[in-house]
């Protein structure tokens, strides 16, 4: 990745201890352990490692859902720590979010799940959007990942891989300028994992975003990621550069049979 | 049937008059828990901890409040707050003052039920709400209100036939309504056929209610 590009998220000797319930009180245990690290606006961004290798630390920490016992996060600019509620919701408005559980609302269509985003922006009046501006950017963010034809179903008549796409499409709806995931994968089979790197890697050339993503998958890694930080007991062990090969270079499930049993 | 018409011709008014009395207090009542009990059980659900809105105290309260109101027998709660009756109504006697008791019961046993339905609620959507800067109220009325409102119209449904069970026993103050009715007209001058007949009509109700309640909770429900 070109480093004349200014980093969107870094990480300055980061530290987070947890109390550990298991054991005596006061004991704890390092989830991360002095990481410093910078992520490039424009990039797409692996993390890997194997559970409870603090991933997931790592990404809570980047949209302020916990906060580092030492060091400094800053994203954007701004050191997330600083920043009251209503800038930290701010932050986590500008920032998509997809877990692997995708967590969409049952009750309500494929439309009305991405539309989510914008209604919660309306309230402190930074995207003041029509109706019509809604249903525009909600028709085009559908188009995007490949599901308006979906729009008015409910998530439980839709697959696994469009669940997670309307994930996507809810977490890209708003554009936010950096796009976080979590294990976007680890529940869809190799047909269902192409479409979603698709849409990823589009984000990235489409809308500018920058997206990091978790994962434990390193097909995953190896299909959209320019870099990716290899994690192990909170450790960061090393950056490894990427040549990425496009999600189309994915190898299909037969491959991965041929590769793995055969 | 001529039983059926004597029984009508004779008792018609006295039966119509307890039916209003009961449809009053199981309006008022619902309505409490509608409008009391659905909130109180929703706070206790957004400051349990690790909820959007963790708070010990207010948890505190708020569960204090319910379970000290369900642990009555409902007969000696109503006992219990007849002064209190008294103060608020000014008379401790009566439909309107015997609603009030029946009004505690309602909010305490909506705001448990609320709470557990909450609680059946994926934690993703929580975290969903946390991680998309979602304020208390967006999140309580653009996520779990919509996707809990199914098991909330059925719990409703739940509690109106507890209610409709509670309000039998409002005679001893004067509250009237059809249990007492069946007591009265019926168990205390031996006419057991108006009794049974009154319970027949009691059950009726509550299969039209558990009717209408399930009825409505499946349409809401798209999971």
């Amino acid at each position: 990745m070109a480093s004349d590009h200014p980093a969107l998220v870094e990480f300055r000797h980061v530290t987070k201890r947890y109390r550990d319930a298991g054991s005596a009180a006061g004991d704890e245990f390092a989830a991360l352990d002095d990481v410093t690290l910078s992520i490039q606006t424009g990039e797409i961004f692996g993390v890997i490692g194997e559970s409870g290798a603090g991933k997931s630390t790592l990404l809570e920490l980047i949209n302020g859902l916990t906060a580092p016992t030492e060091g400094e996060v800053i994203v954007g600019g701004a050191d997330v720590a600083e920043l009251d509620r209503a800038g930290l919701r701010a932050l986590r408005r500008d920032i998509g979010v997809v877990f692997q559980g995708v967590h969409l609302l049952s009750n309500n269509t494929v439309r009305d799940n991405v539309r989510l985003p914008l209604r919660l922006a309306r309230r402190e009046g930074t995207a003041p959007q029509t109706r019509r501006q809604q249903r525009e950017a909600i028709d085009e963010i559908l188009a995007f990942v490949g599901l308006s034809h979906r729009a008015d179903h409910f998530p439980s008549q839709l697959s696994g891989g469009e669940r997670q796409r309307v994930g996507l499409a809810r977490a890209l709806v708003s554009r936010p300028p950096l796009l976080l995931c979590d294990e976007p994968t680890s529940s869809l089979d190799a047909t269902t994992t192409g479409e979603v790197l698709r849409v990823l890697s589009d984000a990235r050339e489409k809308l500018g975003t920058t997206v990091v993503v978790i994962t434990h998958d390193l097909d995953v890694v190896k299909a959209i990621c320019d870099r990716a930080a290899l994690f192990e007991k909170g450790r960061l062990r090393e950056v490894i550069p990427i040549s990425s090969t496009g999600p189309r270079s994915l190898p299909s499930y037969y491959d991965q049979v041929k590769r793995e049993l055969m | 049937m001529s039983w059926l018409t004597d029984l009508l011709a004779q008792y018609g008014d006295d039966f119509a008059k307890a039916m209003a009395e009961t449809g009053y207090m199981m309006l008022v009542s619902l309505l409490s828990a509608a409008l009391i009990g659905l909130p109180v059980g929703m706070i206790v659900f957004l400051t349990e901890r690790g909820g959007i809105a963790e708070n010990r105290v207010v948890n505190l309260i708020a569960n204090l409040y319910i379970n000290v109101v369900r642990s009555f027998p409902f007969l000696l709660l109503v006992v219990f707050l007849i002064p209190f009756t008294r103060f608020v109504m000014g008379t401790s006697f009566g439909t309107q003052a015997a609603t009030l008791p029946l009004c505690f019961v309602a909010v305490a046993i909506y705001a448990r039920l609320t709470e557990q339905i909450l609680r059946e609620i994926p934690p993703g959507i929580s975290k969903v709400a946390r991680a998309s800067g979602a304020t208390v109220p967006q999140a309580v009325f653009l996520m779990f209100l919509p996707e809990a409102r199914s098991g909330l119209v059925y719990a409703l449904t739940s509690a109106a036939i507890s209610l409709l069970s509670y309000s039998t026993v409002l005679g001893v103050v004067g509250g009237g309504g059809i249990g007492d009715f069946a007591m009265r007209y019926g168990y205390q001058v031996y006419n057991d056929n108006l009794m049974y007949l009154t319970i027949v009509i009691i059950i009726v109700c509550v299969l039209a209610i558990q009717a209408i309640g399930h009825r409505t909770s499946v349409r809401l429900d798209h999971r």
